[in-house]
C-alpha cells in the first residue's frame, strides 16, 4: 500500500508564546511534530505493518523541519520528503499549502493519506480536506478508528463527542483525532536506522509551481497576545460561607448564572 | 460594496443550532446591506426556515434529499455547490462545527477561495472587516483579512452575539438537487455526549482533572452541570487516567472552549489546559492546593476538597434557582 503522511513542525505545547515586532518569536523555542500528526504517523506505520507497502512522510517549510522528519523516520516511516519553501514564499495560507502538497502528490498514486485533524499552531484544520479535494479523492476527518479489508475501509470518527461509524473505500485521506492510537517513541535502533533512510528535498521549481499560482488568498495583519487577566479572588472563611458567597458572586457580580 | 452572503444553517437533535443564528449576525456585519441567504440541508428541514428569517436571514433556501439525512462531505458538498451556483454569493459563512470544519475546506477548494477558520470576533464592517481568530489554541490571536476573491469564514460557537429574534417575513424556497455517488456510507452514530449539551456550545462547563480520582468521581460534576444546563469537561490528566473519554478533553490537544462560566475542579492548570479554557468569561477554580496554577487565571477561587465543595455548590444553586 502506498501511504503518505502530511506532517507539520510546530511549537512544543509547553512553550509560552512571545510576540515581538508583530511576530511570534521562535528563538530558543522547542519544536515538535504536531501532536495530531504523530497519531497519523503511528497509524500509517500500523497499516503498513499489517498490509505491506511504504510510508512516506511529507512536510513543508525550511531546513529545520528535517529534524521532525528524522523523528518520523525513527518511529518507523520509510521515506521523507521536505518541500522547502523558505526561499520562494513569504506569505502562505492554507490555500498555498494545500496546492503545493497536492501538486507533489498528484502523480504518486497514494492509496491512503493521513494527517492530523488540526495543527496546534494555526488551528484551521483545512489542509487535509483541501488536499483530498484537489486530488479528487474522498476524505474523512477526526477519525478514532481505522480498519482496512481489501478496498473497504471502516472508520469511527469523533463528531463533537459522538462516535460516527462509517464505511468508505480507498483511495482516501483521513485526519487523525486523539484516541486513534498511542504514538510510539522512537527506539534507539530506530534512531540509528533513520539516519540512513532517504530524505528528499524539493523546491517549488521541482514541482513546476509558479509563485503566482500559490499566492495566499488571506493575509495576517496582526498577531497579539490576549490581555493578561487581573489576579482573581480566592475566597476566605468558613467553607459554607465561601460556597454561598461564590454563588452570590456568580449571580450578582459576574452575572453568568 | 454590498455583498450577498450565504450562511450554512445547521440543526442538531431536531432544533436549529445557536451557532447558525450567530453566523447570520456575522453575515449581516460583512454584508454591508446586501442580502443574507440561509441554507438548510437535510432530509426534512423546511420547517426551520421561518425561524432563520426571524433571526435575521432575508431569505432561506432548502435542499431536501434522503441522502442528506446524515452529513457526508460528498452529499452536503453537492447540495451546497448547487445553491452557490444558483445564488452566486460574494461571501460564505459556516459555523465552526463538526460539519462546518469538515465541509468548509472542500467548498473553499472548489471555489478557489481563502477560508478564515474559527473566527471569534469581527472588527469593522463590509469590505473593511477584519477577522479575529485564536492561534496556538488561544495562547495568542491573529487578525486576518481576505485578500483576494470570495470571502469565506467559519465562526466559533458562543462568541458572536446573535441578532434579537423578531417576527419577520421572508421567502423560504426549495432547490431540487440530484445527490449521487456518495463515497461514504454512515452506518451508525453512537451518542456519547451526556445530556445532549455539546462542550463547544455549552454556556457552563464543569471540568475535572486528576483530582477527581476516578470515573465515579465525575458524578457530582455531572450533577452540577445538569442543574446549570451545562456540560462536563476534563483535563488531559483525567482522560489519560481513563476517568472519562478523550472527547471531553479541554486543552491545546483537545477542545478549546469559551463558555460564560468554567468551573475547574481538581485541575492543577498545566499550560496546555489553560490554552483550552483561559478565554472563558468567568473562571472558578476549586483545588486543595492553594499554589495550583489554575488560581492564576481564575476569577474566583476556593481552596478546598472538590468532593466537599461541588455538592455544596449544587445544593446552594438549588436554593436560589
Amino acid at each position: 500500500m502506498n501511504i503518505y503522511v502530511l506532517v507539520k513542525r510546530t511549537f512544543d505545547t509547553e512553550e509560552k508564546i512571545v510576540v515581538s515586532g508583530g511576530k511570534i518569536q521562535e528563538d530558543g523555542a522547542e519544536f515538535i511534530i504536531n501532536p495530531y500528526d504523530e497519531y497519523a504517523i503511528e497509524e500509517a506505520i500500523t497499516v503498513r505493518d499489517e498490509h505491506g507497502g511504504e510510508v512516506t512522510v511529507v512536510t513543508m517549510g525550511g531546513e529545520e523541519a528535517e529534524k521532525q522528519l528524522r523523528t518520523a523516520l525513527a518511529m518507523g516511516a520509510d521515506k521523507a520528503v521536505l518541500i522547502n519553501t523558505e526561499d520562494d514564499l513569504e506569505e502562505m495560507d492554507q490555500f498555498t499549502s494545500a496546492y503545493i502538497l497536492a501538486e507533489y502528490l498528484k502523480d504518486k498514486e497514494p492509496d491512503l493519506i493521513l494527517t492530523g485533524n488540526v495543527a496546534i499552531d494555526g488551528g484551521s484544520g483545512q489542509v487535509g480536506p483541501r488536499v483530498a479535494d484537489l486530488l479528487g479523492i474522498n476524505y474523512v476527518t477526526t477519525i478514532t478508528d481505522l480498519k482496512i479489508e481489501g478496498s473497504t475501509v471502516t472508520i469511527v470518527r469523533d463528531i463533537e463527542g459522538d462516535a460516527e461509524e462509517l464505511e468508505t473505500s480507498l483511495p482516501l485521506l483521513v485526519t487523525a483525532q486523539q484516541g486513534l492510537n498511542e504514538p510510539r517513541y522512537p527506539s534507539l535502533p530506530g534512531i540509528m536506522k533513520a539516519k540512513k533512510k532517504p530524505l528528499e528535498e524539493l523546491e517549488l521549481d521541482d514541482l513546476d509551481i509558479e509563485e503566482d499560482d500559490v499566492e495566499a488568498k488571506t493575509e495576517t495583519i496582526e498577531v497579539y497576545l490576549p490581555p493578561k487577566k487581573a489576579a482573581g479572588r480566592v475566597l476566605e472563611g468558613d467553607l459554607t460561607n465561601q460556597v454561598s458567597e461564590l454563588v452570590s458572586l456568580l449571580r450578582n457580580e459576574a452575572k453568568v448564572i | 460594496m454590498s455583498k450577498k452572503v450565504l450562511v450554512l444553517a445547521e440543526t442538531r437533535e431536531g432544533a436549529l443550532r445557536n451557532v447558525s443564528f450567530e453566523a447570520i449576525a456575522a453575515a449581516k456585519q460583512v454584508s454591508d446591506g446586501g442580502e443574507v441567504v440561509a441554507v438548510l440541508l437535510g432530509d426534512a428541514v423546511s420547517e426551520f426556515g421561518a425561524e432563520l428569517i426571524n433571526y435575521g436571514a432575508d431569505r432561506v433556501v432548502t435542499v431536501e434529499h434522503p441522502h442528506l439525512k446524515h452529513y457526508t462531505s460528498d452529499g452536503y458538498g453537492q447540495a451546497l455547490m448547487a445553491v452557490v451556483e444558483q445564488e452566486s454569493p460574494e461571501a460564505l459563512v459556516f459555523g465552526h462545527t463538526a460539519v462546518g470544519k469538515d465541509l468548509s475546506p472542500k467548498i473553499a477548494t472548489k471555489l478557489q477561495s481563502g477560508l478564515i477558520s474559527d473566527v471569534t470576533a469581527i472588527e469593522g464592517e463590509g469590505d473593511d472587516a477584519v477577522f479575529v481568530r485564536p492561534i496556538f489554541s488561544g495562547k495568542a490571536f491573529e487578525k486576518v483579512k481576505n485578500k483576494d476573491g470570495l470571502l469565506f469564514f467559519t465562526v466559533r460557537p458562543n462568541n458572536i452575539a446573535p441578532l434579537a429574534k423578531e417576527e419577520r417575513s421572508g421567502d423560504v424556497s426549495s432547490l431540487s438537487v440530484d445527490i449521487t455517488n456518495l463515497r461514504t456510507i454512515i452506518k451508525n452514530v453512537v451518542r456519547k455526549s451526556a445530556e445532549g449539551v455539546d462542550l463547544s456550545e455549552a454556556k457552563v462547563i464543569i471540568a475535572g482533572g486528576r483530582g477527581v480520582k476516578s470515573a465515579d468521581g465525575f458524578a457530582p460534576l455531572q450533577e452540577l452541570a445538569n442543574l446549570l444546563g451545562g456540560a462536563v469537561g476534563a483535563s488531559r490528566g483525567a482522560c489519560d487516567a481513563d476517568y472519562v473519554d478523550y472527547s471531553l478533553q479541554i486543552g491545546q490537544t483537545g477542545k478549546v472552549v469559551t463558555p460564560d462560566l468554567y468551573i475547574a475542579a481538581g485541575i492543577s492548570g498545566a499550560i496546555q489546559h489553560l490554552a483550552g479554557m483561559s478565554n472563558s468569561k468567568v473562571i472558578v477554580a476549586i483545588n486543595k492546593d492553594p499554589e495550583a496554577n489554575i488560581f492564576k487565571v481564575a476569577d474566583y477561587g476556593i481552596v478546598g476538597d472538590l468532593f466537599e465543595v461541588i455538592p455544596m455548590l449544587t445544593e446552594e444553586f438549588k436554593k436560589v434557582m
